[in-house]
Formats: structure tokens, sequence, C-alpha cells
């Protein structure tokens, strides 16, 4: 239940293992959370399970690169985590320590090789991480690349669906009950809706694009300050974060607030967001604006998504926050696994949906 | 100016109207190159976008020229 | 930080219904901000410039309008809004933040395009279009020009050409010629269009006008050389190197939406007073349904007298209703006709900004979905010439407002409002 990525990836997993999906979708393919997504492919540290997830998924993804269709704008351009100080420098060489140590590519940028990276910088930041394998993807296309290799393996996608309940081995539609062995929630912010137990909350973001200034950055461009933000539970927060996209469009993110699923735009937030965002990139300011819009990522209480089981029959895969396009193939593989029951490619336990969740605030 | 050809206009003549009056047909090059010129000339398509003084995608029916205005088309 | 304006009305857009409504405002004692994007009022209509006269009435209004003490804030464009609570306007590279008590929204029309083969060569353009060109200041002398399309602007717009020297080889409406006749005989009660229409025509006697011929195609290296033409039956070529083709208006409804008012009928639903769905918003003039100057600025009138709290005169409201079954004459004789549907190709682009052709698009997909899969409407113009022509193609609703409502610099949308 879902064409989001996350739905694609664990439909492409599940066909691929031999068995016969049907995917349901309420509106059309990637028309959801994954439609408003950066795309923006990343190793993240925040946590031994985050990083496990990310790690492997960002593997799976450049595995794939190759075969992406062209829509996919798959690129290669790896992220700059910025210090903007010598504190920030100093938690620069921490994260790379970390990365290092598990074996992920990573190189420390001094002030004057970042501001020959990226020369629309301001002057005076102290430096930056380097994570050259990190990529991006326009993530629409990738979720409907990933649906049509399900299709390959001979799964059907059902769009303009709407299910009206869920329990273990069946779902009613608007077009009638299925019976099945195994029903896949994949809903991502709205997962909850159907299963009102799951400790999924819609957590609205903020992006803007503008029009295209090719060259004007070339690498996916990330505060060091990002975590924090994806920290702030009960607030509103911004972190700058800035993406090239493959029609030379620039991409600024990022905010984060819970304003249950009130999509309007909230424009003093969108002021903080671009403001932080000025101070990293002073000339963005002169470019020109075509479209804001917000999103919902699908968040959990401990960051963490929920892949698994939630009772025989009846398996969860959503709850990404704003990490799902990065973490959709391995979560589809983890959750094939899971279905499949064989042992799966990482400790599921971290990502169990039925796992204690911390007290709220 | 336009594409580095000194022009002398009316004034109060908008650079569309330079630049079609100097024989200019193709403002701006689209994403797949095709030559593109206004089309609804009241700042709603898009298509007579140039660069003025190198300030990139200005729309050429809505700015009034100006003198020494360096006017560049085909971007 | 933004400049603040506090005003009691706030009107959006400087076209008739604007001014009207800006005017009676004002003159009722109420604080009145006019907005407009272009330097001067008058719209698109009554545009005034360069080499550009417009008709007594205009001046009269724009003269009245300059004695009313409504405070005019030109070449502004509102970007961005939040009902009952404030436009954020973009002046010169600066934000502007105007709060008005009412807001009325005339934000007027644009011209429908619908696409054919060749339609995005250099030297294809709208009717309107050529007309605001020629205010500009463009020259027009010896040019070789087909003007096609479907309405009554087809008519001043080749009298202006052919008075400007252009060598106006045909006029062609698309509407059926039972349509077009039983129309004109319908004006007989009102003998002043029958007269201006007449003259229009004599400004260009000497070139044919036809009903019910379209355009089928458009060629040309690298710039328009030649059309070709149908009446449904029999097709034709001529050589042209100008092509001025539009059917008709589409009301800019881009701020209502933004603004969540209530639509009908694919334009602005209000009452007796004009007032849309909101209670503070007002809307007057094409937005509510394209119907020409005379109605824009009745309605204009309407709705400036009830944001200042005032009753309409009885015969304002008779008028209104009176040219408003005129307008709705007029688009039903002139509404594009079905054979519009099939004239683009497989390879004919729809969307111009990012070159979609039309056998990308599914028919069934909706504006949004498309948007996703193919980039259309994704470009500068958001949708704005795409869009209205999907709606005709495919019957497909227009995706959400999205704001900046133009592009805009960042630094604007940056400034704490």
């Amino acid at each position: 239940m879902g064409a989001g990525i996350v739905g694609a990836a664990c439909a492409e997993a599940l066909a691929r293992e031999g068995l016969r999906v049907l995917v349901l979708e309420s509106a059309f393919a990637g028309g959801g959370a994954t439609a408003a997504a950066m795309g923006h492919l990343v190793v993240m540290d925040d946590s031994e399970p985050q990083f496990a997830l990310t790690a492997w998924s960002r593997r799976l993804w450049t595995e794939l690169a190759s075969e992406l269709s062209p829509e996919c704008e798959d690129d290669p351009c790896g992220t700059f985590w910025l210090a903007a100080d010598e504190v920030e420098l100093a938690l620069v060489q921490r994260k790379a320590a970390f990365y290092r140590n598990r074996g992920v590519a990573v190189d420390v940028l001094s002030a004057s090789e970042l501001a020959l990276a990226e020369p629309q910088l301001r002057p005076g930041l102290a430096g930056a991480l380097y994570v050259p394998g990190d990529r991006v993807v326009y993530p629409p296309s990738a979720a409907r690349w990933l649906l049509a290799r399900a299709a390959n393996y001979g799964a059907q996608l059902r769009e303009g669906c709407t299910v009206r309940s869920l329990g273990p081995r069946r779902v009613e539609t608007d077009a009638g009950r299925i019976e099945t062995d195994c029903v896949v929630n994949a809903a991502g912010a709205g997962a909850a809706r159907l299963m009102p137990g799951l400790p999924i909350e819609p957590r609205k973001g903020h992006l803007v694009i503008t029009d295209r200034y090719p060259g004007f950055v070339r690498h996916e461009l990330v505060e060091l300050g990002y975590l924090k933000s994806a920290h702030t539970l009960n607030k509103e927060s911004v972190a700058f974060n800035v993406q090239p996209r493959a029609t030379g469009q620039i991409l600024v993110g990022s905010s984060r607030e819970f304003a249950g699923w009130d999509a309007a735009l909230n424009p003093p937030l969108r002021a903080r967001m671009l403001a932080r965002a000025f101070e990293y990139l002073p000339a963005l300011r002169s470019l020109h604006a075509l479209r804001s819009w917000t999103g919902f990522r699908p968040a959990t209480p401990d960051k963490l998504p929920l892949i698994g089981p939630w009772e025989p029959g009846l398996f969860v895969a959503a709850g990404h926050e704003g990490l799902g396009i990065t973490t959709a193939p391995a979560s589809g593989r983890l959750l094939a696994d899971l279905v499949v029951g064989r042992t799966p490619g990482l400790d599921p336990a971290p990502y169990a949906p039925t796992r204690a969740m911390p007290a709220p605030g | 100016m336009i594409d580095g050809r000194s022009v002398t206009v009316e004034a109060g003549a908008t650079v569309a109207a330079a630049l079609l009056n100097d024989g200019v047909t193709a403002f701006r090059t689209s994403v797949a190159g095709e030559p593109r010129g206004p089309l609804c000339a009241m700042g709603v398509c898009f298509e007579c976008r140039v660069k003025i003084d190198g300030v990139p995608h200005r729309r050429a029916c809505l700015e009034p020229c100006v003198p020494g205005q360096r006017i560049e088309t085909g971007g | 930080m933004a400049e603040r304006i506090e005003t009691d009305v706030a009107v959006v857009g400087a076209g008739p219904a604007g001014v009207a409504a800006a005017c009676r405002a004002a003159e009722c004692g109420a604080r009145v901000v006019l907005v407009d994007e272009n330097p001067r009022p008058g719209g698109q209509i009554w545009r005034h410039g360069a080499a550009a006269a417009i008709p007594a009435a205009a001046r009269a209004w724009l003269a009245r309008l300059q004695r009313s003490g409504a405070r005019l804030v030109m070449g502004a464009a509102v970007v961005d809004a939040a009902p009952e609570a404030w436009l954020l306007v973009e002046q010169g590279g600066h934000c502007l933040r105007i709060e008005a008590r009412q807001l009325v929204l005339a934000t007027g029309a644009r011209e429908l395009f619908l696409p054919f083969p060749g339609w995005t060569l250099p030297n294809v353009m709208g009717v309107g279009a050529a007309q605001a060109l020629l205010k500009s200041g463009v020259s027009f002398r010896g040019r070789e020009v087909v003007v096609a399309g479907s309405g009554p602007l087809l008519l001043p717009v080749a009298a202006a050409l052919a008075a400007a020297g252009a060598r106006l080889r045909l006029v062609a409406e698309q509407a059926p010629a039972a349509d077009v006749r039983r129309f004109a005989a319908g004006l007989w009660r009102q003998p002043g269009k029958l007269a201006l229409a007449a003259r229009y025509r004599a400004g260009f006697l000497r070139t044919p006008y036809r009903t019910g011929v379209w355009i089928a195609a458009a060629r040309g290296d690298g710039r328009l050389q030649q059309v070709t033409l149908t009446d449904g039956r029999a097709t034709w070529s001529m050589a042209c190197d100008l092509l001025c083709c539009a059917h008709g208006l589409v009301p800019n409804l881009e701020l209502p939406r933004l603004l969540r008012c209530g639509l009908a009928q694919g334009a602005v639903a209000v009452d007796e007073q004009q007032r849309t769905s909101l209670a503070a918003v007002y809307c007057a003039g094409e937005p509510t349904g394209v119907g020409g100057v005379e109605r824009a600025l009745v309605e204009g009138e309407i709705a400036g007298l009830a944001a200042a709290d005032q009753p309409a005169e009885a015969g304002l409201r008779a008028r209104r209703a009176r040219l408003r079954r005129f307008a709705a004459a007029l688009r039903a004789a002139f509404r594009p006709r079905d054979e519009l549907r099939r004239l683009a190709d497989p390879r004919t682009l729809v969307c111009r900004c990012e070159d979609v052709a039309l056998s990308r698009l599914q028919p069934g997909w909706g504006m949004r979905q498309a948007k996703l899969v193919t980039r259309t409407g994704m470009g500068p113009c958001q949708g704005r010439i795409c869009g209205p022509a999907l709606e005709f193609l495919f019957g497909w609703e227009p995706d959400t407002v999205r704001p900046p409502l133009k592009p805009v610099a960042l630094s604007i949308l940056g400034e704490e409002p």
C-alpha cells in the first residue's frame, strides 16, 4: 500500500523474490512526500542503525546508477558538510573519523580548497567534510523506475485506488476486498491513518526552487547543524541544505515543523530558511525563485523508520522522515528478507515497528 | 547594445521592440535548442528572456530601453 | 525589513476593473492602494506609451484615477498573499507588504494559446501580443501578416497592423460563419458596437476576413515563413513572416486561487456585491468571467463601492446584467471549436518552457502528474501558457498555485514578512 519511493522499492524487492505483488496507490506513483523531497542520497552518522541503513542503501543506489533512466537524473555530486568555524571544523574531523572507521570514503577540505570547489560560498568558512560517494536523484522518476522494474518481475500497480481499511492478510479498497498472504503498509506520512497505533506523524518541510543557473553550486551543500534541526522535535527549525539539479536549478531547503496536515506555506519560516541559506551563499539572494512548496516527512519519535512485521500477515515500511529516498532500496531489501523469512542484511531490531518508543516531549 | 552592435531606438520603447526592429527573431534558445521569440508580449510566457547588463532571465517585453544597456540574446 | 503599507482597500491590477474600483472606493473616502506590475495604469487594453493612443473614455478614467486620491504602486507585482492578512509585493527589487482591510482582485486575463505544429517558431505570437508590441514601439511596416484565432480582438488588431503599414494577407476567425453572423445580428441592440466593428473592418478592407478558418500549421527555418490554413475540408498554404494567433482570453486566476477564493465554471464566484467566497475579498472584471472592457468597468465600480461599504447604484447593477449577457453571448459565439483539439501532432510542443511534446503526455494523467513525470508546467511561466491549453485538450484542472506568483529574487521571499 503506497507507491512512493519506499513502496516502490519494497515492490521491486518482493517481486524479485518471485512473490506476486500488487501495489495500491490512492493517487499516482511518486506523488506524495516522494514528489516534495530533495532526493539527496546521503550516508548519515546520527546513530549506528541510521548509518547502517543509509550506508547499505547508498551502496545499492550506486549499483543501480548505471541502469537508472535519464529521467532519474542520478548525479554523483557528493556532499559538502560545511564547517562555519574552528569549532565546527573539529566536528568535521570527528565525523570524518566516524565514516572512515566504517569504510565510507571522505575527505576533509581546507578553507581554500572549499572556496575553490564552491566559489559561491561566503568567504570565511573553515572547511568542509566531502563525502564523494553521496548522490542526488530525482525522486518521482526513481520511484517510477523502481515500479517498472517491479513490473518486469510481474508486480502490478493500481493507481487511483483508495484503501478503506486493512488488517493482517486483507485489504478493503473502494473496489472491494483483497485477500492476500501479506499486507505491507508503505503509505508514508499517512501510514497511521489506517493503522492508528503507528507512531508516525507528518513533519512539514519547505523547499524553494530557482530558475536555471547552471554551475552556481556543484555539490549538495549542508550545514553541520543540519542534524540539530532534525532533532528539535517540538519547535520550528531550519537548516541550510542546498542542491544543484540537473536542469541547473538550485533547490533550497530545509525546514521542519509539526503542523498537522496543514500544507499551507509558512512564510516566516520559509523566510528564515532562506535567510539561513543566504548566510552560506550570499549570491543566492539575487537568483530567481520559481516556486515554493511544502511536503510532509513521515516522522517517528526515535528518528528511525519502521520496517518489519506489525503482526503476522501485516508489515510496515514507513516513517523514514528525511531519509526516505536514501534508504528506500535498503528498506525494500530488509522488508523482503523479513517477509520471506531469511536472515536480514542487517540487524532488524532497531527498525522493528513494534519497538518501544521514547515518550513524547 | 544588442549582442555587441550599437542600436538606436525611440524613447520609451521596450527591449523587445528594440530587438524586433533590429531584425532579431531569436531572443533565447529553448531547453531543446530551438530559437524562441516573444509570444504573449505581456510578461506571462517568458519566451522573450534575454540577458540585460549581465543579468539573465529578464523579460524583454517588460523592460524599457535605457541608454547604454547591454543586451545579449540566445541564452 | 519589508516596507509596510497599511490601507483600507488594496486593489490588485490597474486595468479597467481595477481603475474603476480604485476610483469609486477612494471617492467614498476609503484609503486605497492600487497595485500593478506595469509602469503605468491601464492594464493591457488601455496600454499607452511610446506609440499608443487610448480612447477618450480610457483617458477620462485615468484622469479620474489621478484625482481620486488612490495611492498608485506601479511596477509592483504581488508574489505571495495570505487571506485577511497581507500581500507580498515586489517593486524594483524591494519588498513591500500591503495590509488591507478589503481586497479587490482585478487581475485581468491573458491570451489562450492552443498548440499547433510550428507554433513555437519565432514570429508566431498572440493577437493582443501584436497590439502590445505595436504600442511599445515595434515597426510592422512591410511585414507579411496573417491574423488568426478567435474573437472580436482580431478586428482592432488587424486594423492597427494595417494602419501601421503591415501587408495583412488574411484575417481568419475559427468560429463558424453562422455563429459569427448570429452574434453580429444580435448587435443591433448596440449600434455603437456594430459601428465600431465596421470601422475596424474598414481598416483592412483589402484583406479577406474569413470565418470557419483556422491555422493548421506554421513552417519555417528558424523563423516563420509559411502558414497552412484549413476550413476543415480543404487546406492551403500562404507565405507569411508574422502570424498573430490566439483564441480569446483566459482569466488570471493565480492570485484568487492562492487565496482560496471559490471558483465556478473556471472563474471566480462572486455575489451581487462582487464579493468572493472570502468575506474581505472582492473580484471584478475578467477573472469573474471574460467579458470585455465595459463589463470590467461596471464590475470594478460595484466592487470598489462594496469595498468602501457603499451600495451600488441600481443603474450599475442593471448595466452589469446587460453586459454579462453580452459577454456570455460573445464567449459562446467565439468558443474554440473541437477541431482545434486535434491540431497538435505528437511532436508538437505543449510546454514551451520545458520543451515537452504532446506524445509524452498521457491524457488520463492530470496536471500534477504531468508535472512530476515530464516537467510540464515547471518552468518560469508555471503553467500559465500550457495549463489552459491542456485544460482545453484533456480537461486537466490546474494544479495548486505555489508562490511566488512570478519569478522573484530569493531576497524578496527571504525578508521577514
